[in-house]
């Protein structure tokens, strides 16, 4: 045993060598399909032009839960990589560990409090320590429709709740899927989101999935959003279970079915298969959501390395933060940049919508964490909830069931 | 009369027999479906596995997709393909499984030709290796690892490998030895032959047939293995199977499927090979005694 | 002293031979004892960790702040937890017996000499090869009734063939179990064949020429020899199904809604994903105790029964 210990340490000697060299970062992300990839892969250019090398340490799955799994290893094991793709709130339970970089004097130096939104400020800073540099926006509360079908129906753009029923209601009679949905838990809460956001309002919103308060989840508007979930799981088709998004948006693109509700990296799907927004697709704010942009944001998150590897950290911090990284990565990503002031050339129209829809959300303070992607509530809340919201949306509980389970599931997990 | 029936087959009529192949004949297709599924598909273009029938053949064949998987498909930031995390595999499987093999003959050895007072109960606490969730074992180990020095390395992992697959190794060969007749052992005792002499000699040139299911067993759970390799692997060691899923589950983008599955059949080749090519051994392994209660 | 001179550890000229000697009687233990050590520190050391994080109040990482059996009460409580455990009922009770049977029934049946054996049997063994990571996908389009099973037999013209349980919340868990029948079975098979191909022939014979009929022989003599042959299938099977996680996630991923969650899943999701570690370690505290109550008994007989060798 004690021959072993030995044998370890001389390894680990002979070993970490390379790892402790200045030059370096190691990345730890869940960025590996071909479109994602391709964007990391500006950074890494970036970074390399520069001289720092980039060491690649992709894990996929479920939205990133297997990486960070594969964190808690590394951070327990005193080996943490330098930077860490991260979302919401599982940025600030790390930071609440006390393992994060400061980046206060590059956030100074750049100047990043004057060019990242506040909503997103409350993601990358802790206690006033900067611990995170925000990559993009994403928004969630977006429909995706496609545009023959509309035309060909003579259909409106819904602009609130009866008239997102009716339109799905005569898609539906005209015999197509009326909305495209995959049965995975995170697909029925970023529907969700919209829905709650939708029925009760900014205020409603706050109060129930960030604030938390009993009253709001337990009360007749938190009732009446389970009735409307339960209204549009009628419009979904009965082989949804499992379904992966792309496969849902697949279906608006093949014009099988009408709509589909999901984020903005939907959008990829569409333009990638050669479609036109406007002509083949049309995307719009989900009815009853307008002037409300619902984010989550990817963030590289630094963690302490102490002195060894600093000097990289914060350049590859810099080179995320630059505004022409941040321009050519979210072109290629489908999202909008995290800062305010980058740009809007190299953007296609959607994008530029977006960026626009950011700034004024942003001005008028109507920018809201998405609960389904972590920026509403703690892991344990969100997938609390989630149990709640797939259980019903999958026909195991009725709606009064719902709100008192979602009562109860949220004072369990706090 | 019965003069044919050399095991314990019974004797049959010809429609039982027909009756035999039949269910025998629709076993194996049950268990080849997936892996045909899997061939079929890696060989068709992605047009072609869009129109949507899974079990028919390809129309257009094609061997792009295993020289994507191998060489160029998208696993990280890097279009490496699987190549290099194959290497890592090797360089893990190979030292993990040697190890834990020497070490199973030898405690099996021990064990019940060295017997001594508590050598019983030492075994039973032992075998509880074999039944740990692993799931319970990721944040110590991590702490440990990390204590040794080699958290994020090819050793790390070894070690992980070696010490879960300690229970199965010396429950095979302790199995196995214990059949072995204790008396030849004696005799070389009392000639003076010492401990490894006598392993070495006697014992080891009969170990053939444990061997080969004791290496089976640990190859094919060693390469396997997802959860150890992803959380103890960092960048320069991570095993083939992790760089599988970073293929298969990759969360937005179009899903090439007959990459997908090209890689699948590859990441399994190994063991496959293995277990057909020495399927007969494990099986002759298994009736002298392994498994045997 | 020549001979042994190979043997390096044993052959120092200089050592007197009760030295040696005394040597020699402490070589196996010496031997055994790393092995042990590891098992003592990675397996119960492990255990004993996880014990004492169920008491602890650790959420994302471990933390010692003691808590008392709040953990084990909050686990109690949760609705998923109680979906896990009786779905691990249903699960491990079908997957035990049908592996068994189709593993018995496949032993014997490949036990009359048939041609072809040496293909069908690694065919029926190589799903053991093979980690869900791999079979995943292929298994997942084989029960989508959009792409699979349903899809075809539909397209062969009996339209009405319905095969959708994936997609239905009380069904899901039965394709675990057609999934993880197809895993295992080969193996059970490769035991009981084992145990067939040991047993004595005389006795068949003897019964043959008394003219009893084939199905009495295997009910009378042969299946109540191939007893040790059901306990280590029995064993293997059940901590299988205990510890089942890879193909619940590669199947259903939980789904529909939370309807196939498994212990494993369970205890994995909240230690690693839901931040809630406490919880998390308290149903692997519940698990273990699981595995412990089929294993320890096994193992007291395994070791019982091996003291005076065979």
């Amino acid at each position: 045993m004690l021959r072993k210990v030995l044998l370890g340490t001389v390894c680990a000697a002979v070993i970490s060598l390379p790892a402790a060299a200045q030059d370096e970062v190691e990345v730890l992300h869940w960025w590996t399909s071909g479109g994602e990839a391709a964007a990391l892969n500006v950074l890494r250019g970036d970074l390399e032009a520069g001289g720092v090398s980039w060491q690649d340490m992709p894990v996929a799955g479920g939205g990133g839960e297997q990486a960070m799994t594969v964190l808690r290893a590394r951070v327990t094991a005193g080996n943490p990589p330098t930077a860490v793709q991260m979302l919401g709130f599982d940025i600030l339970d790390w930071a609440e560990l006390g393992v994060l970089a400061d980046l206060n004097a590059l956030a100074e130096e750049e100047n990043w409090d004057a060019v990242v939104p506040e909503a997103l400020q409350a993601f990358s800073r802790h206690e006033g320590v900067w611990i995170a540099a925000p990559v993009n926006v994403h928004s969630t509360n977006w429909v995706w429709a496609n545009a023959n079908i509309m035309r060909e129906l003579s259909l409106e753009q819904p602009t609130d709740w009866d008239s997102l029923i009716s339109t799905l209601q005569a898609i539906e009679d005209a015999g197509y899927v009326a909305l495209a949905h995959g049965g995975q838990a995170w697909q029925d809460a970023t529907i969700f989101d919209s829905v709650v956001m939708a029925t009760g309002g900014p205020e409603f919103y706050q109060a129930s999935m960030i604030d938390l308060d009993p009253d709001a989840l337990g009360s007749e508007t938190m009732l009446e959003v389970f009735n409307r979930m339960g209204q549009l799981r009628g419009f979904v088709d009965d082989n949804f279970s499992g379904r992966d998004w792309n496969l849902a948006s697949a279906m608006v693109i093949n014009g099988e079915a009408g709509m589909q509700v999901m984020g903005d990296w939907a959008k990829g799907e569409f333009l990638n298969a050669g479609q036109v927004p406007g002509e083949d697709f049309l995307c719009f704010r989900f009815p009853g959501t307008q002037g409300t942009v619902m984010f989550n944001s990817d963030q590289f998150v630094m963690f302490e390395l102490g002195d060894e590897g600093q000097d990289a950290q914060v350049a590859m911090a810099s080179a995320v933060m630059s505004p022409a990284f941040q321009s050519a990565f979210n072109v290629v990503k489908g999202s909008v940049p995290a800062r305010t002031d980058v740009p809007n050339d190299d953007f296609d129209a959607c994008g530029q919508q977006g960026m626009a829809d950011l700034a004024a959300a942003n001005e008028a303070g109507t920018l809201y964490g998405s609960f389904a992607h972590g920026h509403a509530s703690p892991a344990a809340v969100k997938n609390a909830i989630y149990d709640v919201v797939t259980a019903h949306f999958n026909g195991e509980y009725d709606s009064e069931t719902a709100v008192e389970e979602l009562v109860f599931a949220v004072e369990g997990a706090q | 009369m019965a003069v044919s029936t050399v095991d314990t087959a019974v004797r049959t009529g010809r429609l039982m027999r027909a009756l035999i192949y039949a269910l025998l004949i629709f076993f194996a297709v049950y268990y080849l479906l997936p892996l045909f599924v899997m061939l079929v598909n890696s060989v068709k273009p992605l047009d072609e596995i869009r129109e949507g029938n899974m079990l028919a053949l390809p129309r257009e064949f094609t061997i792009q997709p295993w020289l994507t998987a191998w060489s160029s498909a998208q696993v990280g930031v890097q279009a490496t393909g699987l190549a290099p995390y194959f290497i890592n595999s090797i360089l893990i499987v190979v030292p993990a499984v040697f190890i834990s093999t020497v070490l199973g003959a030898l405690n099996g050895y021990v064990l019940t030709k060295w017997q001594f007072r508590g050598a019983n109960l030492i075994f039973g606490l032992m075998l509880m290796a074999c039944f740990i969730p692993f799931q319970i074992v990721l944040i110590p180990m991590a702490q440990i690892l990390g204590d040794l020095g080699i958290a994020g390395t090819r050793y790390g992992l070894i070690l992980v490998h070696v010490v879960y697959g300690l229970g199965f190794t010396t429950l095979f060969f302790r199995n196995y030895y214990a059949a072995f007749p204790t008396e030849l052992v004696k005799a070389a005792q009392i000639d003076g032959a010492g401990f490894f002499r006598i392993f070495r000699r006697i014992l080891l040139p009969s170990s053939g047939p444990i061997v080969v299911v004791t290496v089976i067993w640990q190859f094919t759970n060693v390469w396997n293995d997802f959860l150890f390799g992803v959380s103890f692997a960092d960048f320069s060691s991570m095993p083939m199977t992790v760089a599988l899923n970073n293929l298969v589950s990759s969360s937005t983008g179009v899903r090439e499927y007959n990459v997908h599955f090209a890689g699948a059949v590859l990441a399994a080749l190994p063991t496959l090979v293995v277990y057909i090519v020495s399927g007969r051994y494990f099986v002759r392994g298994l009736m002298a005694g392994a498994v045997k209660g | 002293m020549a001979v042994l001179s190979r043997d390096s550890e044993v052959s120092r000229p200089d050592l007197t031979p009760s030295v040696r000697d005394r040597f020699q009687a402490w070589l196996p233990k010496l031997v055994l004892s790393p092995s042990f050590a590891v098992i003592l520190v990675f397996v119960y050391g492990f255990i004993a960790f996880t014990g004492y994080l169920s008491f602890t109040d650790s959420r994302i990482l471990p933390t010692f702040g003691l808590v008392g059996w709040e953990n084990y009460s909050d686990l109690w409580s949760i609705r998923n937890w109680w979906r896990a455990i009786t779905n691990l009922a249903i699960f491990g009770s079908l997957y035990i017996i049908i592996c068994t049977c189709l593993g018995l029934g496949l032993a014997i049946l490949l036990d009359q000499k048939i041609r072809g054996e040496g293909i069908l049997r690694p065919i029926f063994l190589y799903p053991m090869a093979l980690s869900f990571i791999v079979t995943g996908t292929a298994w997942k389009w084989f029960l989508d009734p959009g792409i699979g099973i349903e899809h075809i037999v539909q397209s062969w013209g009996w339209e009405s063939f319905e095969f959708n349980w994936i997609k239905d919340r009380t069904m899901a868990i039965y394709t675990v179990v057609i999934a993880a029948v197809w895993q295992s079975s080969g193996f059970v098979m490769a035991m009981f064949l084992a145990g067939l191909r040991g047993i004595d022939n005389e006795i068949i014979k003897a019964a043959q020429i008394d003219g009893a009929s084939n199905f009495r022989i295997y009910r009378k003599i042969i299946i109540p020899q191939l007893g040790p042959a059901f306990l280590s299938a029995f064993v293997v099977l059940a901590h299988l199904a205990i510890k089942s996680y890879d193909l619940v996630i590669a199947l259903t991923d939980g789904g529909p809604g939370n309807a196939t969650e498994l212990p494993a899943t369970f205890m994995y999701s909240y230690t690693f994903t839901r931040n809630q570690m406490g919880v998390g370690a308290a149903s692997a505290v519940i698990m273990l105790i699981m595995i412990a109550s089929i294993i320890v008994p096994y193992i007291y007989a395994e070791v019982r029964g091996g003291r005076h060798g065979r």
